[in-house]
């Protein structure tokens, strides 16, 4: 049977253990879902000319504000490709030489791949391009996450047990 | 550590010893291997509508890095194929062993120098230097599984028990070394029986069945020790062990990675070739960049040997030797009794959740993205215009295409935190945890490279 005095160590062990935890768990939470801060940018029309080719876009990569009327025009320089949109789940394609456009709102922020919808030759599937829409808060969030991961084992975790191993001497049983 | 041995429960026992589940599991990993390298040979050179590559480089991968690996190590290598004909030919049976002993053919050990993980090292290399071929094109993938199966064969002509697979072949490397990290495992139960058992059946093999396939004592499988790697999950020793001594653990994510578990240099550049392919294949596969993607492709020109120099320069060169710097800086920081080469080898082990992490990320992106290949392909396998299935319309939708990169996120950060812990397990066991701080800076760095590869 354990003594009373390390019943209510283990009771404050526990307690004080529950509450860093749970800060770590808010901090990684707040990370994770807080609205990120993002520059109000009065949307607008754009219009993007993508030519595919060989198994790249070009230009690779585009980039565009939250709420712009985007219309791309696709272009193909070789045989037919595709253009698909991850996360927005909208596709054209275009035969040689041929362009094709498709319009929509950017209202997903982020960053998206864009893939070739069309079997266009052995590297099809890796053909990958990118549309950036305002802020990559994905990216920054994971980077958050990443440091407060190294944070918490490096930092955080032997700080607690050395101040609880100070403030919970032994008990005999 | 708490451990369940599924024995316990008889239908497993019995799913597990009788040789006709594992033949018949076999036997249609055997007859799917065989359709695949058919198909790659006769079938369409288009690789998203042949059999051999979507059937191999998506299904199989996916259901390989996503499921298998992680959650049941080596449980793949129990019914690859690949070996197969080769153990026919050694064994001169098809189920059990040859009852006269007399009869049983004398096979030659592999050379000593060659019983590592070396071969496979340089076997997955050059799996990955020509990998944007291999993975696209069929008649491609075709060769490379038959000339496995020809190896394999080969070498059980000539090489006791599974030499091809122990030692060179380049999947079952990364398979073995990830496997560590799985929540099973086969451990004997009382070391004292297998001490005192002086015919040491399980490893010479009995009328019962055959000496462990995979090369190693069973008899030295004791808990808390690095088995994972080098067992193949066959349950061959159930089969002979005489004393019911074996158990098949469920047991704690990563129990085989502890301090005192030391990985070999051998393996310790496996995580990096594992992490650095990793990096390499996010950039050159995933990545924006189409000049990277020809210079992977267009194998013998002069971009491709860029390419070729670089992949090798950054897996066998630049992540080893910085890791190798890194430990020295921790060494100085906190020094301790260890040789250079100890402390690169036991902090490399700190380097597998955050390595199967990564492949499990790549993996998200590439499978998820093109599974929907996998429907038109079972209704016309060979791309010829069939529709056995009613399936051959289906259209290309990828799937998750939202979530994956959150979820890649999370599963690297969930590597970042598991190789952190293991880090610091490494570096308190040898009372130095100050050491910790430049490993886990490595780890770190190289955690944002992979998110930003994936999600930038």
């Amino acid at each position: 049977m354990p003594s009373r005095s390390l019943y209510f160590r283990d009771l404050r062990i526990l307690a004080a253990g529950a509450q860093s935890v749970s800060g770590i768990l808010l901090a990684a939470l707040v990370m994770a879902f807080a609205p990120f801060p993002e520059p109000f940018v009065e949307p607008t029309e754009r219009t993007i000319g993508v030519m595919a080719s060989s198994f790249e876009f070009s230009p690779a990569e585009i980039s565009v504000n939250p709420g712009d009327l985007v219309t791309i025009e696709l272009t193909s320089a070789d045989v037919v490709h595709g253009l698909y949109i991850d996360g927005y789940d909208m596709q054209i394609s275009a035969d040689p030489g041929q362009t094709q456009t498709l319009t929509f709102t950017a209202d997903k922020s982020g960053t998206f791949r864009l893939r070739c919808s069309v079997t266009c030759g052995d590297l099809h599937p890796f053909m990958i391009g990118k549309l950036h829409v305002g802020s990559n808060t994905l990216l920054w969030r994971g980077f958050g996450l990443a440091t407060l991961s190294v944070f918490t084992l490096l930092v955080w975790m032997p700080a607690t047990f050395r101040k609880r191993n100070q403030d919970t001497p032994d008990v005999e049983i | 550590m708490l451990k369940y041995n599924l024995l316990q429960h008889t239908w497993i026992k019995t799913l597990t010893t009788n040789r006709w589940p594992l033949l018949i599991a076999r036997a249609v990993a055997l007859g799917g291997f065989v359709f695949a390298i058919l198909a790659g040979i006769i079938g369409t050179p288009v690789g998203n509508h042949n059999f051999a590559i979507v059937a191999v480089w998506i299904a199989w991968w996916a259901a390989l890095m996503l499921v298998i690996v992680p959650f049941l190590g080596r449980s793949w290598c129990a019914v690859c194929p690949i070996p197969m004909p080769g153990e026919w030919l050694q064994n001169g049976a098809v189920l059990g062993p040859i009852q006269d002993k007399n009869k049983r053919k004398k096979f030659r050990r592999f050379p000593k120098i060659f019983r590592n993980i070396w071969l496979q090292n340089v076997a997955f290399t050059l799996l990955a230097l020509f990998s944007a071929v291999i993975l696209t094109r069929p008649s491609v993938t075709a060769w490379v599984l038959l000339g496995m199966i020809l190896i394999a064969a080969g070498l059980s002509l000539v090489y006791e028990r599974r030499a091809f697979c122990r030692h060179l072949c380049p999947v079952g490397g990364f398979i073995g070394l990830y496997s560590q990290l799985a929540p099973v495992e086969l451990r004997v139960i009382d070391t004292q029986v297998c001490k005192a058992h002086t015919e040491k059946s399980c490893y010479q093999g009995s009328e019962n069945g055959f000496g462990c396939p995979w090369n190693i004592y069973p008899g030295g499988m004791i808990s808390g020790k690095s088995v994972n790697t080098n067992c193949g999950l066959c349950m061959e020793c159930l089969r002979t062990c005489d004393y019911d001594n074996i158990a098949l653990n469920l047991r704690a994510f990563g129990a085989d990675i502890q301090p005192q578990n030391k990985i070999k240099l051998d393996e310790a550049y496996k995580a990096f070739i594992m992490l650095g392919s990793a990096l390499v294949y996010s950039a050159v596969m995933l990545g924006p960049w189409g000049s990277l993607k020809n210079a992977a492709y267009q194998v013998g020109t002069l971009p491709w040997f860029g390419y070729a120099v670089a992949l090798l320069a950054f897996t066998w060169v630049l992540l080893p030797v910085s890791f190798y710097l890194i430990t020295q800086i921790a060494n100085r920081l906190n020094p301790t009794s260890q040789s250079p080469r100890q402390n690169f080898e036991a902090y490399a082990s700190a380097l597998l959740p955050l390595g199967l992490a990564a492949w499990v990320a790549f993996s998200f992106s590439f499978v998820f993205a093109n599974i929907s290949y996998l429907w038109p392909v079972l209704s016309d396998p060979f791309g010829w215009g069939w529709n056995l299935f009613q399936t051959a319309g289906v259209a290309w939708t990828p799937i998750f295409s939202s979530q994956v990169p959150a979820l890649q996120v999370l599963v690297l950060i969930g590597g970042l935190i598991w190789s952190g812990n293991t880090t610091q397990k490494i570096a308190i066991d040898r009372n130095a945890s100050r050491q910790t701080w430049p490993v886990m800076a490595f780890i770190f760095a190289v955690t944002l490279l992979l998110i930003w590869l994936f999600v930038a």
